[in-house]
């Protein structure tokens, strides 16, 4: 294959394309936008180091969602499970919760333990429904995403809470050898996930079971179990983002909190090449999706275009996306193409047939 | 996820949970019973769900809570949800899903609005069109989003739920540009529409007094639903709705006109989710970018409770009609005992658990009777 056919049928191409062009857009227009400098606490911060940050909530979420979407399915509930990691979280440091305990002073790290635990039981619970039941994704995580908003709403009383723990304020807003911890956190589950599915048989087991569920598990790959194993892990991602939102501003917004999240995540999932329907998924352009999701609206906001057009600029790309992504669109651009010469040879090669 | 793939996974799959049970009911009668019903016992047991809630709610909260005010106040306050309902329960009985209604219901109030508007301040902001003007540019946009969605998803293979996800945000994006603001609704005709209320006396009551809950919305909705049930009952159109969800391929092959039906649904769901808007601006009176977020889920919800299959195939918009009533219910539970809006959540989830479970009990029994 030509070296051009390499490049452009690589699953990144068009993540990393979509990126590029959004890049040099800035630099031409903002190049301060990705400005890195060293500031007073000699930490790392400026435009590109914010513009990482903020992607790491949705990138947390993809991350997980990629496994999900490549089996297939959708975890729609992420949302609503990274609401419940912050109120989790939140009513823990405090010490008030629907049950209240004694002693408020909870260790740091039990709670953060105890929340990634709820994570993964909320993660299990949907893998449940969806490999045991047989419930199909969409529906077993929207029952889920309503169910659990109504649970967060419980569990914080729907107050609004707060919080003045600083150290678990300083899981989001500190930094480690000059980066913000957040950004630490998104490397760190990226390279596991990375490690996990690419190093070992895992990742070609969900490629499997995403492909063909009944002919993986004819060819012994344990279906159910790689289910729910991606759940969880969707689970657990979402919890841990929780954790990260609810340290960032030390508060929570029950109704609000992980709004419309699910929906972002799937997008930088789809953006980053992983195709809808199962099979082969792409960690990498997932990652690329969730920084062009950061992108876009900052570079529209810069443009002077009002943040009214945000969305709409959204949907354009999302429609833009999924036609180049579609068979419908290859199958004509390969039939603009395609010469008289070849053309002849192909209707003689199924003649001879 | 091909139709057929999906089939046989959940047939797979729950064998483990739905057989024991399934198993369990030893009586051949009611087995060829459920066999023989097997589409409508979902439908039923909504309405035999919706009256029980209402007999506990009696029950609990007293004689305020069996009023037929309170009854028809079912209807009026979530005439929009009832109306997306029936152009929904097309779509999942299709076996798709339509994410884009709320967002195609605000653009709806928001085309009203700003058409109608006329201000004469500074900055002034409508086009100061007649209403009826507006209705019919609202419906055509509503239909024209939910043909070109219909395009994207049968032509160009995109999934559902991703185009419905970008025709979501397009249509808000679209009210967005138009205003960010809300813009309250002037036109004194249509103010005079919306507040108008057939007066109904309450005979039940022991102190009969007027009370004047049916707006002309409900009235809208009927007229909609006795036509949603033809065309599925009685008509091609509507046969090949449930072929294309129940076995898409299947139908391809009996040469029915898959592409044609699949755009149909969808576009007859933008049309629906317009009319939803209109409705609710009726109600509201005023056209916002923001309104109705969060509207699909309440949609789906009860389309799903109402007995309607996700995988499609079955489906009833009476059913739907009764999902929306049920969850209405529920809302009144929480308003009337003062409980957490929270908890109102978590049970419409429980309650679209447990049908959905019901529905693979049912549908294993005249699955396994068939074979039998």
């Amino acid at each position: 294959m030509s070296v051009l056919k390499r490049i452009t049928g690589s699953a990144m191409f068009t993540p990393l394309l979509v990126l590029l062009l959004i890049v040099i857009f800035n630099l031409i227009v903002q190049p301060g936008i990705f400005s890195v400098s060293i500031n007073a606490d000699g930490n790392l911060s400026g435009g590109l180091m914010l513009i990482l940050l903020r992607s790491v909530p949705v990138m947390l979420l993809a991350l997980g969602m990629t496994l999900v979407i490549a089996t297939g399915g959708v975890d729609l509930s992420v949302g609503s499970v990274l609401a419940i990691g912050s109120a989790v979280s939140l009513s823990l440091i405090r010490g008030d919760t629907v049950a209240p305990t004694a002693d408020t002073a909870m260790a740091l790290w039990l709670v953060v333990v105890i929340t990634m635990i709820v994570g993964v039981v909320c993660g299990l619970w949907n893998g449940f429904l969806v490999a045991k039941i047989g419930i199909p994704p969409i529906v077993a995580t929207l029952i889920f995403m309503v169910a659990g908003r109504g649970l967060t709403q419980v569990i914080t009383l729907e107050r609004s809470i707060t919080t003045g723990h600083l150290p678990f304020g300083q899981i989001a807003n500190g930094f480690t050898l000059g980066v913000q911890n957040p950004i630490w956190i998104a490397f760190i589950i990226f390279m596991m996930f990375w490690l996990f599915t690419r190093k070992t048989a895992f990742g070609l087991f969900v490629e499997s079971t995403g492909i063909n569920k009944s002919a993986a598990k004819y060819s012994g790959i344990k279906s159910t179990k790689i289910l729910l194993a991606i759940y969880a892990i969707s689970g657990l991602c979402a919890s841990i983002a929780g954790i990260l939102s609810a340290s960032n501003i030390l508060a929570i917004q029950p109704a609000r909190a992980g709004e419309d999240m699910e929906l972002d995540a799937i997008l930088a999932v789809v953006l980053g090449g992983t195709n809808m329907k199962g099979g082969k998924f792409n960690l990498g352009g997932t990652v690329i999706g969730a920084i062009i999701l950061d992108l876009l609206p900052r570079t529209m906001t810069f443009l002077g275009v009002g943040i009214q057009y945000s969305m709409f600029i959204k949907a354009v790309v999302i429609v833009l996306i999924v036609l180049i992504q579609s068979p419908t669109t290859g199958r004509f651009v390969k039939s603009l193409f395609k010469t008289k010469v070849s053309n002849k040879q192909e209707v003689a090669a199924n003649e001879s047939v | 996820m091909s139709q057929f793939d999906l089939r046989k996974a959940i047939n797979n799959a729950t064998e483990k949970i739905a057989a024991p049970i399934a198993s369990r009911i030893k009586s051949d009668k009611i087995k060829r019973f459920i066999a023989q019903h097997v589409k409508i016992i979902p439908s039923v047991s909504t309405l035999v769900l919706f009256l029980i809630a209402f007999i506990i709610g009696g029950i609990i909260f007293g004689e305020n809570f069996v009023t037929l005010r309170n009854t028809l106040s079912l209807f009026t306050d979530n005439t929009h949800l009832l109306i997306s309902a029936v152009g929904m329960t097309l779509v999942i009985i299709s076996g798709g899903i339509d994410l884009s209604v709320g967002s195609v219901a605000a653009l709806s109030t928001m085309i009203l609005a700003f058409g109608t508007a006329v201000d004469h301040g500074p900055d002034a902001i409508g086009l100061g069109l007649p209403m009826w003007l507006c209705v019919l540019v609202a419906l055509a946009v509503g239909t024209l989003l939910g043909y070109l969605m219909g395009i994207l998803i049968q032509i160009f293979k995109v999934p559902p739920f991703i185009a419905t996800l970008g025709g979501m945000f397009f249509a808000r994006g679209l009210a967005l540009i138009i205003s960010t603001d809300s813009i309250p609704i002037s036109d004194e005709g249509f103010r005079a529409l919306g507040m108008w209320r057939i007066p109904i006396p309450d005979i039940f009551h022991s102190n009969p007094r007027l009370i004047a809950p049916i707006g002309i919305g409900v009235f809208i909705f009927i007229v909609l639903l006795i036509f949603a049930i033809i065309l599925m009952k009685s008509t091609k159109l509507g046969r090949n709705v449930y072929a294309i969800g129940g076995n898409e391929h299947s139908a391809e092959l009996m040469g029915l006109p898959v592409k044609r039906t699949r755009i149909f649904v969808y576009t007859f769901n933008g049309f629906c989710s317009a009319l939803a808007g209109i409705a609710f601006s009726l109600s509201l009176l005023s056209g916002w970018g923001r309104h109705l977020i969060g509207m699909e889920l309440e949609v789906i919800a009860p389309v799903v409770i109402g007995g309607s299959l996700l995988t499609g195939g079955i489906g009833y918009p009476l059913g739907s009609m009764f999902g929306v009533m049920t969850q209405g219910i529920i809302g009144k539970f929480v308003s009337f005992g003062n409980l957490m809006s929270g908890y109102a959540k978590i049970m419409v989830g429980v309650l679209l658990f447990l049908f959905i479970v019901m529905q693979r009990i049912v549908i294993i029994i005249a699955e396994k009777n068939k074979e039998a």
